[in-house]
């Protein structure tokens, strides 16, 4: 691999401030993502995997607030970043996509006319050349008749329609880094199908790298290089795909493998985690997955693990489980 | 064969939309201009045995959960007729038509929504108890800790509100709901949808453990392929309104007679995949308000022949308990 990765993510942290105090959503996050890969970001629901993702691009408001950690982009710490050099930077290097599209385009403007605006805020070109190049974006995501449809306004489009919009906009001038935060958990089958089929030819033909941010581990597994498993604001397991999901060692990860239905006998009892998620201001003492834990030892209540290298990923658990060790 | 448990008959629905602005006025002076009709289920037989469970699978619009609610009697059919063991539920009356309520009952998608928020949960059970006189008032009670206690909620929490659970939790509060009025067949609306991945194999596990323990009978729908291969017995494949395929699920799923069954089925994100090659279904569907001509599926179809562009195929049996909509199969019958 390259001397150096395109994005390093060391010591994140970003908390939300609560009368109560300030609560971590991420607790000290590291991560590497080069040129051209595609790393899959997967979490439940308060995982902290969206928060995560926007404090990437420094689009944290308050009550939330990144207080450590360095996001280098080539080098460059996002968080000392001024603001216009951040605006410079979104939309133009870094690209992100949401879950729901209807959020990131505006009802009251024509396809055309933000997809113009997105390439006229970064480029130094005429009106009619953005719009030519629009209409190319759209037809490069599989929308037929571009030219039409750039006159139309975000009501006219179906949920998949808008999406793949939404994705043509974000790789209008071909960003290094595209931040897709759950595009396609809204969208049926047959539609993510084809929303992941040309995010992978795009990645392929641009040689941008990809941050999928999912709860989804199949969609990972089918689309990623690499996949990084978050619980309770931190990564507790990273590592290539075919290491991590074809061998988990943490047992988290191993257990939400195990619950996915595809994977037992139809009709058998599927593997389920008990208890929940912890609440943001009640994390436990220690590794914040013990109480669910089928492993856990004394030490895992009163020592957070720290992450370190095991078989191919990084991993943090004080009792993984291992290759050739009975679970 | 045994009589089945419950029938959906030529089940048929029809939502009109509000006549705009526009159309009024045209129809004022003369010109009629009928608001468009959206045909939601189109025309739906489906027989559902005792103790079996049956997924009803589809993407969004194709019909599945407005299908679910006529077979609770929230919503009546424009057509067609619901037959509850035997007896056509529209001629119910009475002490008759309160079972067949009762012990036809439905679980809802949402959590969130399905829920009173400013009742407690020992109301929310036992409302239906109390109301209908189901229980002397003394057993409420201890009828309502039951119900809690088999869907595995700790006693302590029947006096909180709605808010103050998880949509684990509250999905476990409707399932809850629903038992207490001891019934026997159960439409689950996408019960799991809003859950979280290991959430919802609890909530699963539950769904199986009290299907064993009481031998209800489910109409399991979800657009969630894998889930419904894994609790089903049959499966029902709709698309725009009508069921192009139903057979047994391990059949449907190991070798689909349809093409649309087809495609659903590649289009599963599998863990067990790799770097896939995704292969997407070409085109969007249709809307139900405007249907294309002939069989709905013929614009998505790669195997489509003149005859589909014109011709719509009914539903007829390829195997035996397997039935398909497709002319690939009649062209093959007729050969």
């Amino acid at each position: 691999m390259i001397a150096e990765p395109l994005l390093q993510v060391r010591g994140l942290r970003t908390v939300f401030h609560a009368l109560d105090g300030a609560w971590a959503a991420v607790d000290g996050v590291d991560f590497t993502v080069a040129r051209g890969e595609v790393l899959g970001l997967v979490g439940e629901s308060g995982s902290g995997k969206s928060v995560t993702g926007f404090s990437l691009v420094q689009l944290i408001d308050a009550p939330g607030e990144i207080v450590a950690g360095e996001v280098l982009f080539e080098g460059a710490d996002l968080r000392a970043a001024s603001q216009e050099r951040l605006r410079e930077l979104r939309g133009d290097r870094i690209a992100m996509i949401f879950q729901d599209p209807l959020m990131t385009l505006n009802p009251v403007l024509s396809i055309g006319e933000q997809m113009a605006e997105a390439i006229l805020e970064h480029r130094n070109c005429s009106r009619d050349e953005a719009l030519n190049t629009a209409a190319k974006a759209l037809a490069r995501v599989g929308i037929s008749s571009p030219e039409t449809r750039l006159r139309q306004y975000p009501h006219e489009f179906s949920g998949g329609m808008r999406q793949r919009v939404a994705i043509a906009t974000a790789l209008l001038n071909e960003p290094d880094l595209i931040i897709a935060d759950e595009p396609t958990t809204a969208l049926d089958v047959t539609i993510q199908a084809q929303i992941l089929y040309e995010v992978q030819k795009l990645s392929r033909e641009t040689g941008a790298a990809v941050i999928w941010i999912t709860h989804d581990l199949a969609v990972v597994a089918e689309l990623a290089d690499r996949v990084a498993v978050m619980y309770a604001g931190r990564i507790v397991e990273i590592g290539p795909v075919d290491v991590v999901l074809d061998r988990p060692c943490h047992p988290y990860t191993l257990g939400l493998l195990n619950s996915s239905a595809a994977l037992v006998e139809p009709g058998e009892r599927l593997h389920q985690i008990d208890g929940m998620a912890p609440r943001i201001d009640s994390r436990p003492s220690g590794c914040p997955f013990r109480p669910r834990c089928e492993r856990a030892l004394p030490l895992c209540a009163e020592q957070d693990p720290a992450p370190r290298e095991l078989e191919g990923r990084s991993i943090r658990c004080h009792n993984p489980v291992q290759l050739g060790v009975a679970a | 064969m045994t009589a089945p448990l419950f029938e959906l008959r030529g089940i048929t629905k029809h939502f009109r939309g509000k006549a705009t602005l526009a159309q009024r006025l045209l129809t004022a002076v003369g010109q009629h201009a009928a608001p468009p009709v959206l045909r939601a289920v189109d025309g739906v037989d489906l027989t559902v045995a005792q103790g079996e469970v049956l997924g009803l699978v589809g993407e969004s619009g194709c019909g599945k959960s407005t299908l679910a609610r006529i077979a609770t009697g929230i919503l009546k059919p424009s057509a067609g007729e619901v037959v509850y063991r035997q007896r056509p539920v529209s001629g119910l009356k009475g002490k008759e038509r309160l079972d067949y309520l009762l012990k036809v009952q439905m679980i809802f998608q949402d959590p969130y929504a399905s829920l009173d928020p400013r009742m407690r949960v020992s109301r929310i059970v036992g409302e239906a108890l109390s109301v209908h006189k189901l229980v002397p008032k003394a057993e409420i009670g201890p009828a309502v800790d039951q119900a809690l206690s088999e869907v595995g909620l700790d006693l302590a929490y029947r006096d909180r509100f709605p808010h103050q659970f998880s949509g684990g939790q509250r999905q476990r509060i409707g399932i809850a709901r629903a038992l207490a009025v001891k019934p026997d067949f159960l439409v689950c609306d996408e019960p799991v949808s809003a859950l979280d991945v290991s959430i919802q194999a609890q909530v699963i596990n539950l769904f199986m453990d009290v299907r064993a323990r009481y031998g209800l009978t489910y109409l399991f729908v979800s657009h969630d392929l894998s889930l419904v291969r894994h609790i089903s017995d049959r499966v029902a494949i709709m698309y725009l309104g009508r069921i192009v395929e139903i057979g047994s699920a391990s059949a449907i799923f190991a070798e689909p007679a349809h093409p649309y069954s087809a495609a659903l089925i590649k289009a599963i994100p599998s863990a067990a995949r790799r770097k896939s090659a995704f292969q997407p279904l070409k085109g969007e569907l249709p809307s139900p308000l405007h249907p294309p001509s002939g069989c709905p599926f013929h614009p998505r179809c790669e195997h489509a022949m003149p005859v589909c562009r014109e011709q719509r195929p009914a539903l007829v049996e390829i195997a035996p308990g397997r039935s398909a909509a497709c002319h690939l199969h009649n062209a093959s019958e007729a050969a």
